[in-house]
């Protein structure tokens, strides 16, 4: 598989001394959903920053399908869609101007750009507020004209830095599928996010940067599969019996009507709600207490413990 | 490279249309106001200029005054503003090279100097009759003026990290420069001191070349005067493409 980016030795030191990235490496393979996971102040967003041109590195190598960023600057910035954190548009433009310009920066002539900005605000739902200042529109609106300017120009790679901050459940769950559609025809795309059920159910590979480290890096299966339990909380609709024991698993009563179980990685499910069954347990809803890659990212971030 | 500049220009011209209540209509009712206060009003005491009547004396350096706090402001509002709201990073995720960039934002200052000054060049017209002596002249001057502040404007921008800061050099500097410059007067009423001190002030060239150009008496050497002016210019080129290229205050 070729590769789409690949870091070396990135190292960014702010000019009041920050030192946010400290000789990061990655690589990315071509058509990869990568999840690029941090806790706030991570170097996420100086690592995307300098890909993407719009900071000095201090130190390293960075290259894109095989273009060195030092030589072929301006080749890589064609090859790659930013859809930023931050709001970072003009608010008083009107958002098919944005996005027009945007193509012209790309060299695509005024025509040609009216075309795709059209097919891009129908696909975002925005084409009848085209001529509506960018101000205007909800946050859930600004972050899909951010997508779509990123995608004006047609990128290899996209790279999403926290795309759906925001956003509501419908309109985050309809970016999800939008994000997988664009993987599905060969877009390299670059996550990060905060959500980590964002990241666990998109991404196949994934990196943890921790205080400008990668800390972690490999395929989101393998990390997942480190976590040896899981813990999901019972709930029953009658009062819980005061002593419940599980046979080969951890059970806790939190309240009459809740049971905190942890299942190990050699029981099931099934074995426990038909031991609780037994004990004259009757549960009537499932869920998970943590989300695993939470626990996983919490551990390797240093942050599992509790601060207030 | 070609659409990428034209692209710049195009959203500048837009961004300074579309608020022309803020950008173009003022100039034009401080431009009727001084005329009618210090041409028609106290123009009739002060009788002639270098043998002009004092109203048309004037004319050269309001419509040039125009043009610099045009093209100056341009260039300071729109940059500055690029880096504040962040949207100068849909430029810098671009391919666009720094010396397309830096031209495309100059143009935009040339663009509303000239509109600017020739919507006050048209409303001169109403209230006194001149005629353009060398339009070779006014426009070299015009033209190189506007270019010069316009790179002013954008190394400003640069270096601005607040409001305040885009505010300070056109207040503070570019309006004592320019009143200072002969704009209302002719250099040679001035004592000897004086005369030698307002050689220094780069605005002098300027509107003494304008004035050549509209009204065909100058105080200094055209060629003097555009010489002055392109070294100013390069230097200011030079400085600009370099600040930016290093990403000063933007990339860092």
């Amino acid at each position: 598989m070729k590769v789409a980016l690949s870091i070396q030795g990135l190292k960014k030191t702010y000019t009041n001394q920050l030192e946010a990235l400290k000789g990061i490496n990655l690589q990315v393979e071509q058509g990869d959903f990568f999840a690029l996971l941090g806790s706030n102040g991570a170097g996420k967003t100086t690592a995307i920053g300098i890909i993407c041109g719009l900071l000095n590195k201090t130190a390293g190598d960075i290259q894109v399908l095989g273009l060195n960023q030092n030589t072929h600057g301006n080749e890589i910035k064609r090859l790659i869609g930013l859809m930023p954190q931050e709001f970072n548009f003009n608010p008083f433009e009107p958002i098919e101007e944005i996005l027009i310009n945007q193509a012209g920066y790309h060299g695509i002539s005024r025509s040609a750009s009216r075309v795709q900005a059209e097919v891009l605000l129908k696909r975002m739902q925005l084409w009848d507020k085209r001529f509506d200042m960018a101000k205007s529109l909800s946050g859930g609106m600004k972050r899909r004209l951010m997508l779509a300017r990123a995608l004006v120009h047609q990128p290899k790679i996209l790279i999403l830095d926290e795309p759906t901050a925001g956003v509501d459940v419908e309109i985050r769950r309809s970016m999800w599928a939008y994000f997988k559609e664009l993987n599905r025809e060969g877009m390299t795309i670059i996550l990060t996010t905060h959500y980590l059920e964002e990241a666990e159910s998109l991404c196949r590979n994934i990196a943890i940067l921790n205080e400008g480290e990668v800390v972690e890096k490999t395929s989101m299966k393998k990390l997942l599969s480190k976590v040896a339990h899981q813990i999901i909380i019972l709930e029953s609709a009658s009062v819980l019996p005061e002593h419940i024991k599980g046979n080969g698993f951890e059970c806790e009563r939190l309240d009459d009507y809740s049971l905190q179980v942890v299942l190990g990685a050699d029981i099931n499910i099934t074995d426990v709600l038909q031991d609780l069954s037994k004990q004259g347990v009757s549960v009537d809803h499932v869920r998970s207490a943590q989300n695993r890659l939470e626990t996983l990212f919490l551990r390797l971030t240093k942050k599992n413990k509790q601060e207030y | 490279m070609w659409i990428a500049y034209k692209t710049i220009v195009i959203k500048e011209v837009l961004r300074f249309s579309r608020i022309w209540v803020q950008t173009i209509f003022p100039p034009i009712i401080t431009t009727s106001l001084y005329l009618l206060i210090f041409g028609g009003l106290m123009g009739e005491r002060i009788g002639q200029m270098q043998g002009i009547d004092y109203l048309q004396y004037i004319i050269p350096g309001i419509i040039l005054m125009t043009v610099i706090t045009n093209s100056y402001a341009n260039t300071v509002s729109s940059f500055f503003l690029a880096k504040f709201n962040h949207s100068i990073e849909e430029i810098l995720v671009s391919p666009v090279p720094y010396w397309v960039i830096l031209l495309g934002y100059i143009s935009g200052g040339v663009v509303r100097g000239f509109i600017v000054g020739l919507c006050v060049f048209i409303a001169v017209s109403f209230f006194v009759e001149f005629t353009v002596d060398s339009i070779f002249i006014t426009f070299m001057t015009f033209l190189l003026t506007a270019i010069l502040f316009s790179l002013a404007g954008f190394i400003n921008a640069i270096f601005a990290q607040s409001f305040d800061d885009i505010s300070i050099v056109p207040t503070f500097i570019l309006m004592p420069m320019t009143y200072l410059g002969g704009m209302f007067y002719s250099i040679d009423i001035l004592p000897q001191f004086w005369q030698d001190v307002s050689k220094f002030n780069p605005i002098y060239y300027m509107v003494d070349s304008f004035r050549l150009g509209f009204l065909g008496v100058s105080t200094s050497d055209f060629w003097t005067s555009m010489s002055v002016l392109l070294l100013m210019i390069v230097v200011l080129t030079v400085a600009s493409f370099y600040l930016l290229k290093k990403g000063v205050n933007i990339k860092t």
